[in-house]
């Protein structure tokens, strides 16, 4: 089985949020609270333990493409996004997990065994996308695991399964990400010139993602980190300072007690 | 893949036509002129882009703290031990225990499921700075004890000797991969300061180890006390110096942190009366030892906060990822 992936198409998101809803049926992800936040129709906020879809709704007084909204001289527009786990191909999730909860699949997906996870809570700081969280109610991490159980029968995840214009489309990875450069030549050349890919480049800080997307403004403006690099990238650098740092304190302890500074007591 | 899924990976996207829609390419919309400069979208909805680390303060902050002290602890009552100065080295041994049980209370509490603590011990994972601390913890944890128990029972003298040693060589490695630990995520703050935070903390373990020997140790034992205090306090202060210069704009929490202030004020007032009235006055030396103590522990709770604060405002994160690109 070669690595599949989710392309997420925001050009073609309506907002509905049914990918939202049969993530939460199907995986039974518990209700993490409702509250009106007054961002435009967004009452979901971000992903987390129990939200492993979430579509962002963002309005802007700005064109897009040759769209007239009709409104005098008023620009607007709206850009909704379905946002999920990027399955990195560098996962620094997976790369701090002390507990090998977190493990790659035969899909090339990331995935939390519940029963494996003690709830440290690393896996947490360690996403640069603010993935992953720790659920409350069982006390261990949680996230979108591309609907593990459906790819195993074959089926494709229930978000990419329910959204009805495709804005989510599952399928092997190396050919979304050829279909995704197709989609955004035809966006631009229809006149959304802001159009770009984000997560689609395995050169990027990540590896490449494994869902990635199609977005018409800058990745922040959805809620996503313009250039995140997977934290391990640093590691053998961090270990080398800390190697220093630890050799340094044992010498300078044992130099603090040597004979040399008897005479001034 | 076979299936009955309606998955397409031939291609065919003419099977659902609204795959193909164009959003913006209806009407015709007029010439007009520019709208002004953009407005700068720095985030969404001012949302953090990351989530807050789940770990609790007291917990997390607590146990930088406390492995700190135990492991420089442990490094100065062996060094004790080895130089003839048995109750420095009685200081050192019972603070490492005492610190450790701390430490080891702290970490298990914070687990959500704290039954499955020993999950970790499934693996050894060098991309983990916490399973390789869970390692190093096991490798030091029980010659902490032994020493600390040979100690305190006057039993096994031999055996204490060797644990003492032993503790001792493990010290310095619990008190630094703490530094590791929370550099290795994407807490901007911490992350970006991977260079200075291992001899931060060094720096500050060491301060806490000699303040405790200083306070508890006598006047004529606790020389080498004021002296690793005062190179642990000088250390620590230049670490963060320099972290605080080269992180630029990043730095903006750790700066406006009145824990890291109170914390080097403290450190460098405790390791500089440690070293003048502290060596005549068992008076001087227990307010030097408390204030090296309390300098210590600000620090620890001071980057934390300053970590959970840049994590907290997605500016950190949007603007410094924005330098590195452009």
């Amino acid at each position: 089985m070669g690595r599949v992936g989710f392309f997420t198409d925001t050009s073609i998101c309506i907002g509905c949020k049914a990918c939202e809803v049969a993530c939460k049926e199907w995986n039974a992800v518990p209700e993490d609270g409702l509250a009106f936040t007054g961002m435009s129709y967004d009452n979901t906020v971000s992903l987390g333990a129990d939200t492993w879809r979430h579509v962002a709704f963002v309005e802007q007084r700005r064109p897009l493409g040759h769209q007239e909204p009709g409104v005098g001289d008023m620009d607007f527009r709206w850009l909704m996004a379905s946002d999920v786990c990027k399955h990195c191909t560098e996962a620094a999730c997976l790369d701090v997990c002390p507990t090998g909860s977190l493990f790659r699949t035969e899909f090339g997906t990331v995935v939390v065994q519940q029963d494996v996870c003690n709830g440290c809570g690393y896996c947490v700081p360690a996403c640069p996308f603010g993935v992953i969280g720790k659920r409350e109610s069982s006390g261990v991490a949680a996230k979108c695991t591309m609907c593990y159980d459906r790819l195993g029968d074959g089926q494709e995840p229930a978000c990419a399964k329910t959204c009805p214009t495709d804005s989510i489309q599952f399928g092997d990875l190396d050919e979304l990400r050829e279909r995704a450069e197709r989609r955004l030549g035809q966006v631009r050349e229809a006149g959304t010139a802001s159009a770009r890919l984000y997560g689609h480049d395995p050169g990027d800080g990540v590896g490449g993602m494994g869902a990635f997307f199609l977005l018409l403004d800058e990745p922040e403006v959805y809620g996503l980190p313009p250039g995140p690099v997977v934290t391990t990238r640093d590691l053998p650098s961090m270990w080398r300072h800390a190697g220093v740092a630890a050799f340094a304190l044992l010498a300078g302890v044992t130099a603090m007690a040597l004979p040399i500074w008897r005479r001034r007591g | 893949m076979t299936s009955q899924t309606d998955v397409r990976l031939d291609g065919a996207a003419e099977l659902r036509t609204e795959r193909e829609a164009t959003p913006g390419s209806a009407g015709d919309r007029r010439e007009r002129p520019e709208a002004g400069p953009e407005k700068v979208y720095d985030s969404y909805y001012g949302r953090p882009v990351l989530n807050e680390p789940t770990w609790q303060e007291h917990d997390i902050a607590g146990y930088l703290f406390l492995g700190g002290l135990a492991g420089a602890s442990s490094t100065l009552a062996a060094v004790a031990e080895l130089t003839g100065r048995p109750r420095l080295a009685r200081v050192g041994r019972v603070a490492a225990l005492c610190a450790l049980g701390g430490s080891f209370y702290s970490l298990i509490h914070d687990l959500g499921r704290p039954e499955r603590f020993i999950n970790m011990l499934r693996v050894f994972k060098v991309t983990s700075p916490m399973s390789v601390g869970t390692w190093i913890l096991t490798a030091y944890g029980p010659q902490a004890v032994c020493a600390g128990a040979a100690d305190l029972s006057g039993r096994l003298p031999r055996l204490g000797r060797a644990a003492t040693v032993g503790a001792g060589l493990a010290g310095p490695a619990v008190a630094t991969y703490t530094a590791a630990l929370i550099c290795d995520t994407a807490v901007p703050a911490w992350h970006e300061g991977f260079r200075e935070m291992p001899f931060l903390f060094a720096g500050s373990a060491a301060a806490a180890a000699g303040g405790l020997g200083m306070l508890a140790a006598p006047l004529s034992e606790a020389g080498p006390a004021r002296r690793v205090a005062m190179l642990g306090a000088a250390v620590e202060c230049v670490a963060a110096t320099r972290m605080e210069r080269r992180l630029g704009p990043l730095a903006e929490p750790l700066k406006r942190s009145r824990l890291l202030r109170a914390g080097e004020a403290l450190s460098l007032a405790g390791a500089l009366a440690g070293v003048t009235v502290g060596r005549r006055s068992r008076i001087a030396a227990v307010a030097a030892g408390a204030a090296l103590l309390a300098g210590s522990a600000c620090t620890r709770f001071g980057i934390f906060r300053a970590g959970m604060e840049s994590a907290n405002d997605p500016k950190y994160t949007v603007q410094w990822q924005r330098r590195r690109l452009s």
